[in-house]
């Protein structure tokens, strides 16, 4: 198993490069134009000239190179001297956000904590629901707790956040004015009223969220526990005399995990990734929004880096998962 | 184990599809599904021969009205009938939601059953599947409008081209995690009894894989079915609401729920009426999904 | 909310704003919400709306521009003029005068050396985004500490472009002297928080975000501002601005509420806010291409003078076009009050506002006529052809609801006439961004005719109607960069431009400017108007002292806003 997992660690590096040279090709061949929203009163020639300021002149090749350095040397380094105050990285450039002429990194660190707060909690309500309904739903397969399940999350999953959120939005704020409407990035919990705020401010759009998780991952949950509780090793376990909570809880879900772990590996990075439109809609500006304003405004240093943070997570936590399947089925073998 | 068993006890019944078919409709949710999808694809298809509105006529002296018997579910801001717009929307949405998520079906099974079956290609698929997962959405769409955009309204016409763009978009960009689930299935189910016996006896890897891998992984390509269907009829939304997708005076459910969604507070209806077509739709599908992956599983069939 | 109440809600606010007196900073905190965040605070560096008119009520310029356009001083004493000399007598100078003991926030005095540095800074080598302001500019000079003269190269009849209104404030030397060149990269800090003259301070800045300001403890106004602190909130959409001010009232200020009338006649009915509207000089148009967009000719003639355009070079089918509009109706279910019909390309001010009104009847039979009588006879399937052409027209615009309700109405009455019309929508980043490699840009224009919304900074046009010169035309040979998207060229609209630019008598300019302007719609019908579209935005029944404002920043008088108790 280490052998494996250093194997994939060190394929990581060039599958990464890789990922990194399409997705620049890609932002470079789609349209963009990073003077796209400025208005229409600032004459053309202005705009090729800022054009030019921000490298757009410079060839493909050197254009991704410097990208590398800053992202795999310089942005490494502020973080060693940010973290024991030394100077490494003195002088040397960052990679900078075209639209607002600052380190694309600081952004992401200043967006990191309404996105694990939000995003990450509703991933973490989603799974905490969805797998004790997924469980029963399977073991209590057609009764009626399966049926409205099964009904409420599908209706969950084909309701899209923009309108499940404005809906919630209209109903909690506007209607009954219960809840705020829009999310304070500001706001710090220091005390118990501070964090009631805080959990007044978070409920809407984590539970808008957790509904779309809820979903997916009840449904795959229930479908890979009823494959299992048929098989033959669940009878023998039964008739072994092992309590059903025994028999349910370790030997069937042990063994039903498998898709389950893929879909929440596959889940999880998408946290980083943030929520595009639920973040819109409550406004809490986390990295999602980051990440669509700035493919909206083209500014491909922001958009290059946070989509490459976003497939360095997604190459690790796949390797997780598959680490995991050794773990949840010992037959699984990599070597 | 028991399929070994089981498919002895197929070639027993020799017409196992009608084993299928008989479990399939003594299923009462699969049933109850199959009708209502079944009514759905019928009303969407003959509907707007029957309709007296047209799903673009403009008509400005009626409009923004509440249900009426000329107008049973109202009109919107021009005047158009809404009854008339969920037709002919569903028509766009239905073939689109279930040719993408076939599509995406196919792709991610496909790559999910030979990266888990076949070792030495699980590297470069599961690679493969990350650089996937790792492109950014928008950029990708607007790469392919730009590249097919064209030449494919210039050989299929606008309407057909964009179906076609917007079908393998969606198709493309969602295959995925089906990938990423199923090879995870084949990986442990490979590992399994009955495969080595299948293949002790002289099973060739097709076979094993038709006869013995495929439909051990039935039910979650099912799940991913079922999820999938909803999922490309609200991306499809969301490309039109980017402006990637259909042109303006082509009604989909999901454009008709976008553009509904400002009037929530004044004109609830208008929502209402696409979010029950596309939630009736998936759950339809899903009922059927279900029933049928119930018939077609050996173990469970005869309970 | 019809357009007596409006109207009522802005005087009412004038009347409240000149009574109140009030202590600075005694009035609390004060929200602000824009659905477009602010990613910067410095003007320079971002053409965007959001971030100059953030920016505006921290750093400030020598003049703005009041609600009906009028110029007022800000940071000088007086506007210049020739009739109070600040202007030479010809033409070629202007002279500004600085209010003595004005402070910077940081306590230091503001002087024309601050002036003269931002010549510099935005002129330097890297350039800046507001350099047309300063076009014709050859020297700023100080004459002494608070005495500063702009000297221009040629003529200039408004010599108002150099730091008046919102797009040229003035920073503050000290802050900005290690930021000139390629080094205003690293001014993070600066850029987020400049040191201004004006009635706020920024106290944290969260780009894409939110931003946190106080009151300026050095404001030259000791009564002003009435509120202690401000939280100006970015993100989310126009409906949600909208909610946030007039149903839940959690913002005091929602700006540019871009929604259906209904939606906000609905959430003014919630009875926690107003809208407020005010028209500028943004017109929502058709442009007619008179070139020929065909894919089937290669890319170097495609939209090019090279080839004109197949039947839209006909005059008679553009003003059939034209005439088969209903723009009331258009414009009162697109934008209800904060939108007029209208013929003219430049619809105020008043002094540049043609009293073109012809196009405001739809006359559907007239132009079946109008086609008929030019030899375009109905075919079989109802469509109009002559010489083999049919008369189908490719329709773009960018992605917007109001602007797709609008290809819906204008579809079904050019089919009336018989003409056969496709719509396309497209992203608006795509859309109105300038990727030469993009078939789908405004100015590359491969469709018949397009739809959007133009507008002019500040109160002259001569700049937006010089766009139209021959010549100035986008094409693959210069990057497709050009203003003259329709590809417009009159030999006698070009020497009347000259004139104009030669003119200093302000009733001689408009005379030109409007016969310019009708040059361009009625006499051509090149620029097809449809709606002058004013400006909504909305402010919570508590919040006072506000006046929309849409020839400077919506903020320009925010040191007067206070709390109605």
């Amino acid at each position: 198993m280490l052998t494996y997992i250093v194997r994939r660690l060190l394929l990581a590096i060039p599958t990464l490069l890789f990922i990194a040279a399409c997705i620049f090709l890609l932002l470079n061949l789609a349209p963009n134009d990073p003077m796209a929203q400025v208005p229409m009163t600032i004459p053309p020639d202005v705009k090729e000239k800022m054009r030019e300021a921000l490298g757009l002149g410079q060839p493909l090749h050197v254009q991704f190179l410097k990208w590398v350095i800053q992202f795999f040397w310089v942005e490494p380094q502020v973080f060693v001297d940010y973290l024991f105050n030394t100077s490494f990285s003195e002088g040397k450039q960052r990679i900078f956000s075209w639209q607002t002429r600052s380190p694309v990194m600081d952004i992401v660190v200043q967006r990191l904590p309404q996105t694990l707060w939000v995003v990450g909690m509703s991933y973490i309500v989603g799974i905490l629901i969805a797998l004790p309904i997924g469980i029963y739903s399977a073991y209590r397969q057609y009764s009626v707790f399966d049926q409205v399940g099964t009904f409420v999350t599908m209706v969950g999953y084909s309701v899209p956040p923009f309108f499940s959120g404005v809906f919630v939005i209209v109903l909690f704020s506007v209607q009954l004015g219960w809840l705020p409407s829009v999310y304070d990035t500001l706001h710090e919990v220091v005390d118990w009223e501070t964090f009631k705020y805080q959990f007044r401010q978070m409920i809407m759009p984590v539970m808008v969220l957790a509904l779309q998780t809820t979903a997916q991952i009840s449904r795959f949950m229930r479908s890979s526990m009823l494959d299992n509780l048929n098989q033959d090793y669940v009878r023998t376990a039964r008739a072994k005399g092992l309590s059903e909570w025994t028999v349910v809880t370790i030997h069937v879900l042990r063994n039903s995990m498998i898709p389950v772990v893929t879909v929440i590996a596959l889940g999880i990075p998408s946290i980083f990734g943030g929520a595009i439109i639920t973040e819109q809609v409550f406004k809490v500006n986390g990295i999602g929004q980051q990440l669509i304003n700035a493919i909206y405004a083209n500014d491909l240093p922001t958009v290059q880096t946070i989509t490459f943070m976003f497939a360095v997570l997604i190459v690790i936590f796949n390797l997780i998962a598959d680490i995991l399947y050794g773990i949840l089925d010992p037959r699984i073998r990599y070597d | 184990m028991t399929d070994n068993v089981q498919v002895s006890a197929l070639n027993k019944t020799n017409n196992k599809w009608l084993d299928v078919w008989n479990e399939f409709k003594n299923h009462k949710g699969a049933l109850a599904g199959a009708i209502i999808f079944a009514l759905i694809v019928i009303l969407v298809l003959l509907g707007p021969f029957i309709w007296p509105y047209e799903a673009n006529g403009i008509n400005i002296r009626i409009r923004n009205q509440g249900p009426s018997l000329a107008h049973p579910l109202g009109t919107d801001q021009l005047g158009r009938d809404t009854l008339a717009r969920i037709m002919a929307g569903g028509r766009t949405s239905i073939t689109v939601g279930l040719t993408a998520m076939l599509l995406s079906l196919f792709l991610g099974t496909l790559i999910g059953v030979v990266a888990g079956y076949f070792k030495k290609l699980d590297s470069v698929l599961m690679r493969f599947t990350d650089l996937f997962l790792s492109l950014p959405l928008l950029p990708l769409l607007l790469v392919m409008m730009l590249l097919f955009r064209e030449p494919l309204s210039t050989s299929f016409g606008p309407e057909k081209g964009m179906f076609i763009l917007i079908v393998v978009s969606i198709g493309i960009t969602s295959w995925m995690p089906t990938a990423r689930i199923v090879r995870g299935d084949v990986l442990a189910i490979k590992e399994r009894e009955f495969i080595l016996a299948a293949r002790s006896i002289g099973g060739t890897d097709t076979k094993i894989i038709f006869r013995h891998i495929l439909p051990n992984v039935l039910s979650p390509i099912m799940v991913s079915a079922t999820l999938g269907i909803a999922n490309a009829i609200i991306t499809e939304s969301a490309l039109s609401f980017l402006g990637l997708g259909f042109p303006p005076d082509f009604p989909t459910w999901g454009r008709l729920l976008n553009d509904a969604v400002d009037y929530l507070q004044q004109f609830p209806e208008r929502v209402f009426w696409p979010g029950l077509a596309i939630s009736l739709t998936v759950l339809s599908i899903n009922y059927l999904g279900d029933g049928l992956r119930d018939a077609l599983d050996p173990r469970i069939r005869g309970r | 909310m019809k357009i007596k109440s409006l109207a009522l809600g802005i005087v009412g606010a004038i009347a409240l704003g000149s009574s109140a007196v009030a202590d600075r900073g005694s009035d609390g905190n004060v929200g602000i919400i824009y659905w477009q965040a602010p990613s910067i605070l410095n003007p320079y560096l971002s053409g965007g709306t959001k971030d100059i008119e953030s920016s505006s009520m921290v750093i400030e310029a020598l003049a703005g521009y009041d609600n009906n356009g009028a110029m007022f001083p800000r940071l000088a004493t007086e506007v210049p003029t020739v009739g109070n000399g600040g202007i030479s007598s010809d033409l070629k100078s202007i002279t500004w005068n600085i209010k003595p003991g004005i402070l910077w926030s940081d306590g230091s005095p503001f002087t024309s050396a601050d002036v003269l540095f931002t010549y510099d800074y935005c002129m330097g080598e890297a350039g800046c985004y507001q350099e047309a302001k300063f076009e014709g500019v050859t020297t700023v000079e100080a004459l002494d500490n608070l005495t500063v003269k702009i000297s221009f190269a040629d003529p200039m009849p408004n010599p108002y472009g150099p730091f008046v209104g919102s797009q040229t404030p003035i920073l503050q030397k000290a802050q900005f002297e290690n930021c000139t060149g390629t080094r205003r990269q690293e001014c993070t800090e600066e850029n987020f928080g400049p040191i201004g003259t004006g009635p706020f301070v920024v106290t944290e800045f969260k780009p894409n975000d939110v931003i946190q300001l106080k009151a300026n403890d050095n404001y030259r106004d000791a009564s002003k501002p009435a509120f202690a602190t401000m939280v100006f909130k970015g993100g989310g959409d126009a409906a949600a601005a909208g909610r946030a001010v007039m149903e839940t009232g959690e913002y005091d200020y929602g700006w540019n509420l871009q929604l259906a009338p209904e939606v906000i006649n609905q959430m003014a009915s919630a009875g926690k806010g107003q809208p407020l509207a005010a028209f500028g000089t943004a017109v929502e148009r058709l442009e007619m291409n008179m070139t020929d967009p065909s894919s089937s000719l290669d890319a170097d003639t495609r939209s090019t003078r090279k080839a004109l355009h197949p039947f839209l070079s006909d005059i008679n089918v553009r003003k059939a076009l034209s005439m088969a509009i209903d723009r009331t109706l258009l414009t009162e279910i697109g934008y209800g009050v904060a939108g007029k019909p209208t013929c003219n390309l430049v619809p105020g001010p008043e002094l540049y506002a043609s009293d073109n009104t012809g196009c405001l009847t739809q006359d559907i039979e007239g132009a079946k006529a109008l086609l008929e009588g030019a030899g375009w006879k109905a075919g079989a399937d109802g469509v109009r052809t002559k010489d083999g052409m049919r008369l189908s027209v490719l329709y773009q615009t960018s992605t917007n609801a109001v602007r797709q309700d609008y290809q819906a109405l204008i579809k079904e009455w050019w089919g009336q006439i018989g003409v056969e019309t496709e719509l396309r929508n497209l992203n608006a980043s795509v859309f109105f961004g300038g990727d030469p490699a993009s078939p789908d840009t405004y100015q590359k224009f491969y469709a018949d005719i397009e739809m959007y919304t133009n507008i002019f900074d500040g109160t002259d046009p001569q700049a937006y109607l010089s766009a139209y010169r021959c010549g100035n035309e986008p094409s693959p040979e210069n990057g497709w960069a050009g203003e003259n998207i329709n590809r417009y060229c009159d030999p006698a609209y070009d020497k009347l431009l000259d004139e104009l630019k030669m003119t200093a008598d302000l009733e001689k300019r408009g005379e030109i400017g409007r016969k310019l302007n009708d040059m361009l719609t009625k006499d051509s019908y090149t620029i097809v108007p449809l709606t002058w579209r004013g400006r909504v935005s909305a402010r919570s029944n508590s919040l006072g002292g506000v006046v929309l404002n849409t020839w400077d920043t919506e903020l320009w008088n925010v040191e007067d806003w206070y709390r109605i108790d």
